[in-house]
């Protein structure tokens, strides 16, 4: 009984994780770099909806609206001025640069928002769901774990069906025969980069509405978290992302109560070093060999 | 080569992620290794400002004209204005403006004016630290502070060097006062926690307690360790003690599940109002109906749930100040408080208003007149001063112990119809 009310309440973290690390999983899968900065963006959405909703009085359906908007802006101006002139450069350039963003965003909203925590009004309405007395699943989990679903679906459509997706998948493959065959490279990484900021801002309100409070580190260890649910998964697979980011709750709650609560962070980094090991394309990861 | 480039490019991956979680999990520890870096740099500033001081030239801009004929007595406060703390650095701030202009206006103390100096430092240690060294360039003669814990055993190391009278109102971790120079206003962390378990007793509220705690915060565990053991010698039960770190201190599902299958009379929260907000939201949507019982770190825990407030109904606090207590003193100072800062004033408030009130105690048992004396020799006359004394504050009776620690009487409060009320 209890076991399944760890389960329930791992889930829930995890089906946060999980629509944290489509965003990380797409831009890496496309653009093949870690976009470390993603965790930030997500403390900017959430930033964005919450002064919306509270100082500017908005709607809800407008503040995540306004959000999205805000997020994409940032997403394709980060890419433009810090990760485009490296385009070229080693992996490892573009990885320090994004930790600089990082910094740079968490540093800007300590400037702009200080750092209190400031009280996040939840925008699910969904009343939880009461299995007994003792299992409750709550409406943002709920909600959490359909819009996971439906993005990830989405995405999957999106890349596999359309023509924008087939020339994302193309850079993917290959970036040089795409350019070679008429496709514009920077184009389709600002469009990686602007859907992956998008979803950003839909992670972040879920997560500040599932832990009622936002301050200028709050992306910072879900993105975290949400990264090693990428790699977990697979990084690059969109499936893997959800499925690494569930998993990834469900260890970490599993461990927080049958271990350590204490420990349980390090069990989680623990996981991903055991899985980098054994398996190091994730779950999902496929072996890339059409470059050799 | 490819392959060999992949290799390279996973295993380089997972050396990054690693640092960046040492940087991300390791708040403290990262910011302890940049101090050290710049702390070197800020010795010498400090030296040669020590070395001016002497010339008394640089008086400093915070001391403004000094106003009476016997000059201005510069206190210098630390404490966080901003950032998750800032409801006891703000608190502490405007109590002790509150003393001072009160102290002031009947005539300030052996004829001199005090004044405030008062620096912010986020509840960081670092920040602390530069913010005491801001307060020895302003020609500060005592340090009323810091307001938080772990910045005020830091602060505590840079006053011992300077043989600088430290008494913070609120710093409870035991190693705050550690030093000779150092004293405090409030209890420190093992005496909340004995109080807590005793307090329970006394007034029978449980005989099986659970307990959620912050084992990274030396406040927290301080709290819960002392507790355990008093509650073991008091018979009480400690059916479940659960931690979480400052990494992981938005979800407490687990925490409280478990805590609901140990079917405790009461959990102890010895912890910080903002995750106290958290836990008691996720109680409540996990359709829990606990008493819950915790230390002064709750004090702020109505504004920080916002508008589920009242989801406080209910708890108690033990805490040594209770705003709408009847007596003369408490409601006096409650109305000018509210007149001055539109806010209920909370124990913080109070510790730093009784602050100012013992310093100036302390400064006329020392008979200290000139305020352009040199800290140190200032230090060695309040520190003797201290320990004879008694202070009847807001915050009950108070004396001192030579190591520091201020001898006073708990209070037991319940939060009722969204406001503190005292139990009685």
């Amino acid at each position: 009984m209890s076991f399944i009310s760890f389960l329930i309440s791992g889930i829930s973290l995890g089906s946060i994780y999980a629509l944290i690390a489509l965003g990380y999983t797409m831009v890496y899968g496309i653009a093949k770099m870690l976009n470390f900065a993603h965790g930030d963006v997500i403390m900017v959405g959430g930033f964005v909806v919450f002064t919306a909703m509270s100082t500017m009085q908005q709607p809800v359906w407008l503040s995540i609206l306004m959000g999205m908007v805000v997020c994409t802006v940032l997403g394709v101006t980060i890419e433009k001025i810090a990760y485009k002139p490296l385009r070229n450069a080693s992996p490892l350039s573009v990885l320090i640069t994004a930790i600089g963003v990082s910094y740079l965003l968490q540093n800007l909203a300590l400037l702009i928002f200080g750092s209190s925590s400031q009280t996040f009004q939840s925008v699910v309405s969904l009343p939880p769901i009461r299995i007994t007395e003792t299992l409750v699943i709550t409406g943002e989990t709920i909600v959490t774990i359909i819009t996971t679903v439906v993005i990830m679906v989405g995405l999957t459509l999106f890349i596999n069906r359309t023509k924008p997706g087939q020339a994302m998948l193309a850079v993917s493959e290959d970036r040089g025969a795409a350019q070679l065959m008429g496709v514009n490279v920077n184009g389709t990484i600002s469009l990686t980069f602007a859907i992956g900021s998008a979803l950003a801002a839909v992670a972040g309100v879920l997560l500040c509405s599932m832990y009622p409070q936002i301050n200028a580190y709050t992306g910072q260890m879900p993105g975290i978290k949400a990264f090693i649910a990428a790699v977990f998964g697979g990084i690059g697979s969109i499936p893997g992302a959800m499925i690494g980011g569930v998993l990834l709750g469900i260890i970490e709650n599993l461990s927080r109560a049958y271990i350590s609560s204490q420990l349980s962070d390090a069990i989680v980094f623990a996981v991903l070093i055991l899985m980098l090991l054994i398996k190091p394309t994730g779950i999902l990861g496929r072996k890339l060999n059409e470059k050799v | 080569m490819n392959k060999q480039m992949k290799k390279l490019f996973s295993v380089t991956l997972a050396g990054v992620l690693a640092a960046s979680c040492l940087a991300s999990c390791g708040g403290d520890s990262k910011e302890t290794t940049a101090a050290a870096g710049t702390e070197a740099a800020e010795t010498e500033a400090a030296g040669e400002t020590t070395a001016a001081a002497g010339e008394t030239e640089a008086a400093g801009e915070s001391t403004e004209a000094a106003a009476a004929e016997g000059g201005t007595f510069l206190i210098g406060g630390i404490g966080p204005v901003t950032g998750g703390a800032a409801v006891y650095g703000n608190a502490v701030k405007n109590g002790a403006e509150l003393a001072i202009q009160e102290i002031n206006a009947a005539g300030g103390v052996n004829g001199m004016t005090l004044a405030l100096d008062f620096q912010d430092d986020e509840n960081n240690t670092e920040k602390a630290v530069n913010a005491y060294n801001t307060l020895k360039d302003h020609n500060i003669k005592v340090l009323m502070g810091t307001v938080t814990s772990d910045p005020c055993i830091a602060v505590a190391e840079r006053t011992y060097e300077d043989n600088m009278f430290q008494l913070t109102p609120s710093g409870s971790s035991v190693p705050c006062t550690q030093y000779e120079n150092a004293f405090r206003i409030c209890f420190n962390d093992p005496a909340q926690g004995g109080a807590s378990a005793q307090y329970i007793s006394t007034m029978g509220l449980a005989s099986k307690v659970a307990v959620i705690y912050d084992s990274s915060t030396s406040y927290s565990a301080g709290i819960y360790q002392n507790f355990a053991q008093e509650a073991a010698s008091l018979g009480i039960e400690v059916v479940a003690a659960e931690a979480f770190t400052a990494d992981s201190n938005t979800d407490f599902s687990v925490q409280l599940q478990k805590i609901q299958e140990a079917d405790p009379d009461l959990v102890f929260l010895p912890i910080y109002y903002e995750e106290a907000a958290l836990i008691l939201k996720q109680a409540d949507t996990m359709g829990m109906d606990m008493t819950f019982f915790g230390c002064d770190g709750l004090d702020g825990v109505i504004g920080q749930l916002g508008a589920d407030a009242d989801l406080a109904e209910g708890v108690m606090l033990l805490t040594p100040f209770v705003a709408d207590a009847s007596d003369a003193k408490t409601q006096a100072f409650t109305k000018a408080y509210q007149e001055a800062y539109g806010d209920t004033p909370n124990q913080f408030a109070a510790d730093a208003y009784d602050a100012i009130y013992t310093i100036k105690a302390a400064l006329e048992q020392a008979g200290v007149t000139d305020p352009e004396i040199d800290p140190s020799e200032l230090c060695e006359l309040l520190k003797p001063a201290m320990t004879q004394i008694t202070v009847e504050g807001l915050t009950g009776t108070m004396t001192w112990t030579a190591d520091g620690e201020c001898n006073k009487e708990p209070k037991g409060m319940i939060i009722e119809n969204g406001s503190y009320t005292a139990i009685e």
